[in-house]
């Protein structure tokens, strides 16, 4: 590693666990097995983190998306949806390589030593769509229609897929809580099967969670083509090496698309390139 | 010709266009009450979300 990228490498570390601290600010609810209760919580942060750990100070956007849609009052939410297109915008999917604390868990298992798996490229294509189709169906479809006889409905995508809510609230507040733990049942050991399988996988292939079925960054990659925030190509100075390509972990060739819905702004492929053609924030690197 | 000029204008103000659009969006939301249904869900454990409820 040379020495640039070791530089970008040791600030995406450093905002990622600055991002997830602040977002978790609240660190007395970890001994207190309680979780913060302050008007901060109106406010969505902008990766996946679960309003119900202890430390959060902010809410969960997917949470707080399906809390409204469910709600008897409301059809749609302006607020949530308006939310996550102003950092879609703003940002698109550099929130997920760059201030997402379960992209972070996910960034650190990775780095685990054992054999690394790629995905057949076919399956893997169709796979990426799924995280569409979850956004679809678990945060959008099902708490608008499947509602009880008083007009309202669960969060779905929470209660039976979302492994951060399991790793970050329940886990926690289950140890910490006696009540809560004796009305454990099937439900979270689903869901901490879901959580195991995910973080397993997390060793073997590179943030499966965020390639094949966070609904957040499905959201978020939508933006990628129009965020502020996105890589940039001085096409006269490519010499088609391959290596941008070749060190991209979410299997973007960035010389062909620049702005791939997969892309998360690591900047991987900016520092593996000999020429400097790419850049991010449209700042040339240093040679 | 003039499909192209649209592309070319909507890759170049797209952003702001979005931008304009969302902070409407959020006022809207904030004016029917929906960030209070947001803070009411997020200081209330989320039974749903643990794996509980």
């Amino acid at each position: 590693m040379d020495k640039n990228a070791k530089k970008n490498h040791i600030l995406r570390r450093t905002v990622q666990v600055l991002s997830a601290m602040l977002t978790n600010i609240h660190i007395s609810g970890f001994f207190k097995g309680k979780i913060y209760i302050g008007k901060s919580k109106m406010l969505c942060v902008p990766g996946m983190n679960c309003y119900s750990c202890p430390g959060a100070a902010g809410a969960c956007p997917i949470g707080a998306m399906q809390a409204v849609l469910g709600s008897r009052k409301y059809g749609f939410s302006f607020y949530v949806v308006g939310f996550l297109c102003l950092l879609g915008v703003l940002f698109g999917r550099f929130i997920c390589g760059w201030l997402c604390l379960f992209g972070l868990i996910q960034d650190l298992l990775y780095k685990i030593p054992v054999p690394k798996i790629t995905v057949n490229k076919k399956l893997d294509h169709y796979l990426r769509y799924l995280k569409y189709v979850i956004l679809a169906v678990f945060v959008l479809g099902m708490p608008m229609f499947l509602v009880d006889q008083y007009g309202i409905s669960a969060p779905y995508f929470c209660k039976l897929i979302c492994p951060v809510g399991t790793l970050e609230g329940g886990i926690p507040l289950v140890l910490l809580n006696k009540p809560l733990r004796d009305t454990i049942g099937f439900l979270f050991g689903w869901k901490f099967f879901i959580l195991v399988l995910i973080l397993a996988a997390s060793m073997f292939i590179y943030r499966p969670f965020c390639k094949y079925i966070c609904p957040l960054g499905a959201f978020y990659s939508l933006f990628n083509k129009v965020s502020f925030v996105r890589i940039h190509m001085e096409e006269n100075s490519c010499i088609h090496c391959g290596k941008c390509a070749k060190a991209c972990k979410m299997g973007v060739d960035i010389c062909k698309e620049q702005n791939d819905r997969e892309c998360i702004r690591c900047g991987d492929c900016v520092n593996a390139c000999p020429t400097q053609t790419l850049s991010m924030w449209g700042i040339p690197k240093k040679g | 010709m003039k499909k192209a000029n649209l592309y070319v204008l909507w890759n170049k103000y797209a952003k702001y266009f979005i931008m304009v659009l969302s902070l409407c969006m959020i006022c809207i939301g904030v004016g029917r009450g929906e960030a209070e249904v947001v803070l009411k869900k997020a200081v209330n454990i989320c039974l749903e979300c643990i794996g509980i409820g």
